[in-house]
């Protein structure tokens, strides 16, 4: 798993650090940010290949941060995690270019087996 | 109380239906209301029309009975009058066409009475009587020759009237007769008078031409009340009239008295003119009034029947009307309740979500935590008390999985109150909604007997909603089937557009009529605690998604409901 690179998105700084530290454990290389606006900054100093965000977040909400890297990299790998289940808005984001829609509280293994999925190299 | 006070009082309580109180009373009310109000407009204006009716009739009839009455009365006098006045003026004639010794010569009298016999049937005898009262010659039946007249009250009443007819009395053969007489006063200042006697039986012939009924009577009286001719059932000539003499009237007048039989009568009567004659016509009421009476007995008949026929529809009508109100508004009823409840469920459903999204992120963190510590366990082989570590982790996780299921179940709960389209697999949606009933299955051996195709592609539906309309039609299946019984779910691709899924029970089944009805709303077969609306409501649902329902079924072998839903949903995603 070596040069894979994620960013987590979460304003719950607990639920970030512990999971990015168990993708370290995996030896995933981890980014975090807890708002929308950390996270566009994060992907343009450095593009993951892959980001992890949660919908409801303080400040810009998911959808709207989805929308921005969508605008200015739109094969960027997006999955939303949201605590209501896809509903409306999960569909939105699904409209949104959005790969996937999860529930928390997530399993690790299906992070893993969706990072598996991208190639080496950010796409840009 | 004014009147118009008196107005309200009587017509604002039939008018106000009372909105509160006990149902079954308010309705009693209304039925009340309603009843006399309808009654009242119908039953007034018959009974004004039938009063004037009658009062119209009565008049119009009584006119055309009696008018004949006084028609054939005035007719015979006119007789009478004309047979009177012909013998008087031939009496006249007589006295003044020929002198006092002509007339006193026995011989010429004769001649001349003989000729007047011949023209004018009825005269007796002729007589010349002088200024002194004797008869000076008479040419009759009678030897009356030199009788003397002085003291009779005719022979003064001719003295000063100079003509007289006589009251009919009964002569010396004992027959009835009258008597004419007319006074000649000569140049010479000389006075004499001709009399003359007429037979009556004339009167009668009169009388006979008036072509009466059996129960009619018809006669003459003087001004003092005493029969002139017989009357059939009130005297004989001469005889007392048993009624008090009528007024005065020379045209044909009609009056209503009791007879001394105690009949009522019409009595139509008219004085003579120049005679002292009444023309008197009875005949009994009753007769008179026959056709009256008829008619009267008709106009009643039909009267009390249109009011009973009336009153019987109108109360038949409302009993149906209040009928129909209260069945109407029991059902409202019942359906505010179900929205009521609906509601209820909206909002219960809103928390749950509410709740499951706040519990789920706490859920994240236990979860990455656990996994963490787990990660670390088993990263560290020499990790001391791993093996007792390890499956309080475990235990962490499981607990983590469980709440998962909850807060999901919760989730899909409220999510069923507006249309969320997605992606989704039927059998899922299938698999999600058996587990609410796998309990009742078990506890009730019903056989679930599953046959789910394994390549159905995902359709773009709306999860909650489907739920409902699976939950429901399987909440049938259930009340349907008797314990041991078996409910069979099928799930198939129907063709390029859509798929279907079927629930087959051997339960009761339903009548085709119950099968033609079973989507409307309202309509229900579980007397008293169903509401009709769960299928109008499933069927809403799919019909809403796009798709449509199907139902077989038949009385005692079970109920097949397929519904089938497209996979494209027209709701889309764009």
């Amino acid at each position: 798993m070596a040069g894979k690179k994620i960013l987590l998105v979460d304003d719950e700084a607990e639920f970030v650090s512990t999971l990015a530290e168990r993708l370290e454990l995996r030896g995933i290389e981890v980014m975090t940010a807890h708002n929308g606006e950390g996270a566009l900054q994060m992907i343009d100093q450095d593009p993951p290949q892959l980001v992890v965000m949660d919908m409801m977040m303080p400040g810009m909400s998911g959808l709207e941060t989805l929308k921005r890297i969508k605008a200015r990299y739109p094969k960027m790998r997006v999955i939303l995690l949201t605590g209501h289940g896809c509903t409306k808005e999960g569909t939105d984001g699904l409209r949104l270019g959005a790969e996937e829609c999860l529930m928390k509280p997530l399993e690790i293994d299906v992070l893993i087996k969706k990072l598996r999925e991208t190639k080496d190299h950010p796409s840009q | 109380m004014s009147d118009k006070g008196w107005f309200s009082f009587l017509f604002r309580g039939l008018l106000d239906v009372p909105e509160e109180g006990k149902s079954h009373i308010r309705y009693r009310i209304l039925r009340r209301n309603m009843f006399i109000l309808m009654g009242l407009v119908t039953f007034v204006p018959l009974l004004a029309m039938a009063v004037i009716n009658f009062v119209q009739y009565q008049s119009a009839l009584e006119k055309e009975i009696l008018n004949p009455m006084r028609t054939i009365v005035s007719k015979t006098k006119h007789s009478f009058e004309l047979f009177l006045a012909e013998r008087l003026s031939a009496v006249s004639f007589i006295t003044f066409a020929y002198s006092y010794e002509e007339l006193a010569d026995e011989k010429k009298l004769n001649q001349i009475f003989s000729v007047m016999k011949r023209e004018f049937e009825g005269f007796i005898d002729l007589g010349l009587i002088d200024s002194n009262g004797i008869q000076v010659s008479y040419v009759g039946p009678y030897d009356l020759k030199n009788k003397n007249y002085d003291k009779q009250i005719w022979f003064h009443e001719v003295q000063i009237r100079s003509s007289y007819v006589s009251d009919v009395f009964m002569g010396y053969r004992d027959f009835p007769h009258i008597v004419m007489a007319v006074q000649r006063v000569s140049e010479t200042g000389r006075t004499w008078i001709i009399r003359a006697t007429v037979d009556t039986k004339k009167f009668e012939s009169l009388i006979s031409s008036m072509g009466l009924d059996s129960v009619t009577d018809a006669f003459l009286i003087n001004g003092s009340g005493v029969f002139q001719t017989p009357s059939r059932f009130y005297g004989k000539v001469m005889q007392k009239f048993p009624f008090p003499v009528p007024p005065v009237s020379y045209e044909a007048n009609v009056i209503e008295l009791l007879d001394p039989q105690g009949r009522e009568i019409n009595l139509a009567y008219s004085h003579f003119i120049h005679s002292p004659y009444i023309l008197i016509l009875v005949k009994p009421r009753a007769e008179v009034m026959r056709s009256w009476y008829t008619l009267k007995g008709e106009m009643l008949f039909v009267f009390v029947g249109g009011v009973s026929i009336i009153f019987l529809v109108v109360f038949h009508l409302t009993k149906i009307l209040v009928q129909r109100v209260q069945e109407a508004e029991e059902k409202r009823e019942m359906a505010f309740r179900e929205i009521e409840h609906t509601q209820k469920l909206s909002s219960i459903g809103r928390l749950a979500a509410g709740v499951a999204h706040e519990i789920n992120n706490p859920l994240a963190i236990i979860n990455e935590k656990a996994g963490l510590m787990k990660d670390i366990i088993e990263l560290m082989p020499d990790f001391p008390n791993k093996e007792r570590f390890l499956p309080q982790v475990d235990a962490i996780k499981k607990s983590v999985d469980r709440c998962r299921g909850i807060t999901h179940r919760l989730l899909g709960f409220a999510r069923r109150m507006d249309v969320h389209i997605e992606l989704l697999d039927i059998n899922e949606v299938l698999q999600e909604v058996l587990g609410f009933l796998e309990k009742e299955a078990m506890h009730r051996n019903v056989n679930l007997n599953l046959q789910l195709a394994d390549d159905l592609p995902r359709i773009e539906s709306d999860r909650g909603q489907l739920q409902q309309v699976f939950l429901n039609i399987l909440n049938n299946a259930f009340a349907a089937v008797q314990n041991g019984g078996v409910v069979a779910v099928t799930t198939w691709d129907k063709d390029a557009d859509s798929v279907a899924a079927s629930f087959q029970d051997n339960g009761c089944g339903m009548s085709q009529i119950t099968l033609k009805h079973i989507f409307e709303p309202f309509f229900t077969t579980k007397k008293g605690y169903g509401t009709g609306l769960g299928l109008s409501i499933t069927y809403g649902v799919v019909k809403k998604l796009g798709g449509d329902i199907d139902v077989e079924s038949r009385e005692g072998e079970g109920t097949k409901f397929i519904v089938y839903l497209p996979k494209k949903s027209e709701y889309g995603e764009g």
